[in-house]
């Protein structure tokens, strides 16, 4: 029994805490995605640097709070930057869609050309953040790093396996849960978020209802960087804070929107934890787990992985081949790319 | 002079032109149908009235106004209502929210016309939590035919709006039809099922090659040989 518990304990503490931190990530940076998608029609490449972009200012206001000393301990004080990250990355998506994307809207250009574009706008904004903030790490964090230490769990519970909580696990999961929450309830219960789904579904019916299709438009890139900054915070947090990583989450948060139903809002959320899950669960070393529930005399020479760390990235590229290969709708039957 | 009145319209898509001098007009209360062979420019005069199409010559005129500028959204605004032949309802929204988003650009109370639209479509009302995407054919139509009456149009366009149904849901449609008419309503529609649409018109319209080929109340038609001999199937 013991040993059955501290195995559990073990897969709670390297894969089911990690794996839902990572996947509310992906989940909010793929909603992003997926608004772009269903609302103004094309896969938006630039969607990590916007991450990025977002993350970046709330650091540099973190900084700011800091060194005048304001902080509200014990969460992280990026916390209470975010909002402002936030208003300057929808100002840097309307300049973006005033001066780049609604030449091409109005032109009613093809898809792939707004890809493209986007790939273009990816590399701005890159080369425009490490201009700022340089390509080097940087660590924002402060506030309590444990909310539950690995040692005070096994004095807790005499097991021998402890189980961590990290505040930026914690905030991770309840700031994305809150803001699914609110996402859901502004698409499903406001008049302006029916009308963005209405746009979404039919544009030249939500056109004849007398929507307004600026109107949408600026909504939608007003929520996407709102989901970008925090998504991007929340990373920055968790992990650290490095320009190119973002650039390299592109994959798997396009892999999440994908593996849900890209246009599909619930399934950016599902696509999300399905990556996360897939890449934790194929590259856990399951050595301790198997040693705790297998019979005593057995030995385990190897690490009992199915995949070897490195090749994480390689598992949301796989599992976007399969969904495309196979259900290309993906899960909760989306647009078809 | 009409009530909506498409005069002289001339044009086309590209460079060439699809309406010739096709005039169409409707009175308040009255149905108005278009019928013809395929290809006839049926749907496209209709888009010609709606402003969806760039007009070279002629004009439009609604409730004495020229709307030949405005846009077709501008033109919902003015009172006037389209249902699509296709594509003519938010497949993935509920009943509701489709009756909901027809009254958009409404700032007023919507609870009575919603209760109007399923008064006259009572199988609406049972399937109002359901996503459109999900319901039958007629049942369809009749949800993109309320969304459309949601903004209490003076006029209502209709393009083909049985295409695709089956016989009975056809007399049915055509029943609400009449009663949309009764409230003061002017109804413009395009029909394949020329007979049928003729017979409860007031006024008929044959286009052939976008040209007005005969005129006159939907019982005159049907009474002429040649249109009977044409495009009636004898």
């Amino acid at each position: 029994m013991t040993d059955f518990l501290n195995a559990l304990t073990l897969l709670g503490n390297f894969l089911i805490i990690p794996g839902l931190t990572y996947g509310s990530q992906l989940a909010l940076g793929a909603l992003g995605v997926t608004l772009v998608y269903g609302v103004l029609r094309f896969s938006n490449f630039g969607h990590g640097e916007t991450m990025a972009f977002g993350a970046m200012v709330t650091i540099l206001v973190t900084w700011g709070l800091q060194s005048v000393g304001i902080s509200i301990q014990p969460l992280p004080t990026a916390l209470l930057a975010i909002p402002v990250g936030i208003a300057v990355t929808v100002l840097l998506t309307l300049l973006l869609d005033r001066f780049v994307y609604r030449y091409h809207r109005e032109r009613k250009a093809n898809p792939v050309i707004f890809l493209i574009v986007s790939i273009g706008v990816m590399f701005f904004l890159g080369g425009l953040i490490r201009f700022i903030i340089g390509p080097g790490d940087q660590i924002f964090f402060d506030g309590t790093r444990f909310i539950l230490k690995a040692r005070e769990f096994k004095q807790l519970t005499g097991l021998d396996e402890g189980l961590s909580l990290k505040m930026t696990q914690a905030v991770t999961i309840v700031t994305a849960v809150m803001i699914v929450a609110a996402m859901f309830w502004f698409l499903n219960h406001t008049r302006t978020g029916k009308s963005m789904r209405a746009y979404s579904d039919n544009e030249n019916l939500a056109l004849l209802s007398g929507i307004n299709p600026d109107r949408v438009v600026m909504i939608t890139w007003i929520l996407v960087a709102a989901l970008a900054t925090i998504a991007g915070t929340l990373y920055g947090l968790d992990k650290s804070f490095k320009p190119f990583v973002y650039m390299q989450l592109l994959l798997p948060i396009f892999a999440s929107a994908i593996v849900g139903g890209v246009g599909n809002p619930i399934g950016a959320i599902a696509g999300g934890y399905v990556i996360a899950f897939s890449e934790l669960i194929l590259t856990f070393a399951y050595k301790k787990v198997v040693l705790y529930l297998g019979p005593e005399s057995m030995e385990v020479e190897s690490l009992v992985q199915f995949l070897g760390t490195d090749y994480k990235i390689a598992v949301s590229f796989i599992i976007l081949v399969i969904v495309l290969i196979i259900k290309p709708t993906g899960l909760f039957s989306g647009k078809t790319i | 002079m009409s009530f909506l009145l498409g005069e002289q319209m001339t044009g086309g898509y590209g460079a060439a032109d699809i309406l010739h001098d096709c005039s169409i007009g409707v009175e308040k209360g009255e149905i108005a149908v278009i019928v013809g062979p395929n290809g006839a420019g049926k749907s496209t005069a209709m888009k010609a009235v709606f402003g969806m199409l760039p007009l070279r010559k002629g004009r439009v005129l609604f409730d004495g106004d020229d709307v030949t500028q405005l846009k077709p959204e501008e033109r919902v605004v003015k009172g006037m209502g389209f249902v699509p032949q296709t594509h003519n309802v938010f497949t993935s929204m509920t009943v509701e929210e489709n009756l909901e988003m027809g009254a958009f650009i409404r700032t007023d109370s919507i609870s009575d016309s919603i209760a109007q639209v399923y008064d006259l479509f009572p199988i609406l009302k049972e399937k109002r939590k359901q996503p459109a995407g999900e319901l039958s054919g007629g049942q369809r139509q009749q949800v993109a035919v309320g969304r459309a009456l949601m903004t209490h149009p003076k006029v209502l366009m209709l393009d083909e709006p049985t295409a695709g149904v089956s016989p009975i849901v056809m007399d049915e449609l055509f029943d609400r039809i009449i009663e949309i008419a009764r409230l003061d309503v002017a109804i413009l529609m395009v029909e394949q099922n020329a007979k049928q649409a003729l017979e409860i018109a007031d006024k008929g319209y044959v286009l052939v090659q976008g040209h007005n080929r005969f005129t006159d109340t939907g019982e005159a038609l049907l009474a002429n040989p040649e249109v009977r001999k044409a495009f009636l199937g004898g």
